[in-house]
């Protein structure tokens, strides 16, 4: 009898634990990726982000602190992707043409930043933006100086790029919108850009 | 006797010997650069290791170790969580990204999943071990079909044909254990009071040992 209840009490010890760990390791049964709980995680706790020198497709140089007091969004790209980068370029001209356009500058800006810092140069980074119609000003497409930067902002935003074995690329598609304190505060799909628009709007 | 004692010996060095060479930066890079690598080979090892030293273990410390933690039956439920938790595809990304969850993995897998199995199974009648079996295959099927059939990529680490291609070996191997399983029905093995009887003659010889 005794054993009995010895083994019930530890299984149910046992049970509980168990539960509490697929709970807690799936922030309650609603991340079962990390994509998904990279994305939930910023719920009501906004990322900061690091300060990197960052260079536009005229060669200037920037950094994501200078577009503080404004909302931006980002996405992360290199400029010979044949698939998954022409959908963010195409949702990003969406999302562009869907904010109101009195904000477009002033109060919010665009930015594509390419992760292949060794063949993306200027000459390409202007390529891409013209193929999706960026103008250089509210929409800038730019590289990390250096490819620790960039390694440490591809980190800070969550970003996993991994060789696809084919000279290409693969990485965890998304658009990211910071605030005007410049923190990481939504992350959202790359097939909702009307939806990732409306929010902005909220932001405004 | 001296014999045993002596492949004891070399058992122990041995499994210690491999893990040590799996907890090495290289081969934790190439069983982890694929996830069948990752999934089906490293994972099931770090458990078959943890299952094998807890046999290793003088079999009154199993005995002992198996009352004070309640009987089979919290062992297996153990082994299903921790194994579930291993099976999340966020468990994997999570362990390519951070030391803290890697070293979890090192230590979790062998002890929660390896060793609480090794520990019941002699315990377990055939229906016990029944329900073992077809609870790993029937999981090991269902993530299989999901990494083929989901829409969207489920590691951030690994590229799309890899998941279908793990999805698809698990799936298989999924099929392989069940028709194994079923054919050890037919084939009439009586695997239980063997091992019992040996388990005794082991545990009497560690006793003298000991005495």
């Amino acid at each position: 009898m005794k054993r009995i209840a010895r083994s019930l009490t530890a299984t149910a010890l046992v049970t509980l634990m168990g539960i509490s760990a697929l709970w807690w390791g799936t922030d309650g049964l609603q991340a079962f990726t990390a994509e998904t709980a990279r994305r939930t995680a910023l719920l009501g706790s906004p990322r900061a982000l690091p300060a990197v020198s960052l260079e536009d497709q005229d060669g200037r140089g920037f950094s994501l602190q200078d577009y503080r007091g404004r909302l931006l969004a980002v996405e992360f790209i290199y400029t010979r992707c044949p698939t998954l980068c022409r959908s963010l370029g195409m949702a990003f001209r969406q999302i562009r043409d869907h904010v109101p356009a009195a904000a477009l500058g002033k109060d919010f800006a665009l930015l594509s930043i390419s992760f292949d810092t060794l063949r993306d140069d200027a000459a390409s980074l202007r390529d891409y933006g013209r193929t999706y119609g960026a103008d250089g000003k509210h929409w800038r497409i730019a590289r990390v100086r250096s490819e620790a930067e960039l390694k440490q902002l591809l980190k800070s935003f969550g970003v996993v790029v991994i060789d696809d074995g084919l000279g290409g690329f693969e990485h965890n598609a998304a658009i990211h919108l910071l605030d005007r304190d410049g923190r990481l505060v939504l992350i959202s799909d790359i097939d909702e850009p009307l939806k990732f628009a409306e929010s902005v709007a909220a932001w405004l | 006797m001296a014999m045993n004692r002596e492949t004891h010996r070399v058992a122990r060095i041995g499994l210690g010997a491999l893990y040590l060479v799996m907890l090495t930066p290289a081969a934790r890079t190439w069983l982890e650069a694929t996830m069948t690598g990752h999934m089906l080979l490293q994972i099931p090892l770090l458990a078959a290791i943890g299952f094998a030293a807890s046999r290793l273990l003088p079999e009154r410390w199993q005995h002992g170790l198996l009352t004070t933690v309640g009987g089979a039956v919290p062992c297996v439920a153990m082994a299903i969580f921790a194994s579930s938790y291993w099976m999340l595809p966020r468990a994997l990304d999570a362990a390519l990204a951070s030391p803290l969850a890697e070293a979890g993995k090192f230590l979790s897998i062998p002890l929660f999943i390896g060793m609480p199995l090794a520990l019941a199974w002699r315990r377990l009648s055939i229906l016990g071990r029944g329900f073992v079996w077809s609870n790993f295959y029937s999981m090991l099927a269902v993530l299989g079909w999901l990494y083929i059939a989901a829409p969207v990529r489920v590691c951030n680490s690994y590229l799309v044909n890899e998941q279908v291609h793990a999805g698809w070996l698990m799936v298989k191997l999924a099929l392989f254990l069940f028709t194994w399983w079923l054919a050890s029905f037919f084939i009439g093995r009586q695997p239980a009071p063997r091992e019992d009887e040996s388990a005794r003659t082991s545990g009497n010889a560690s006793q003298t040992h000991l005495a």
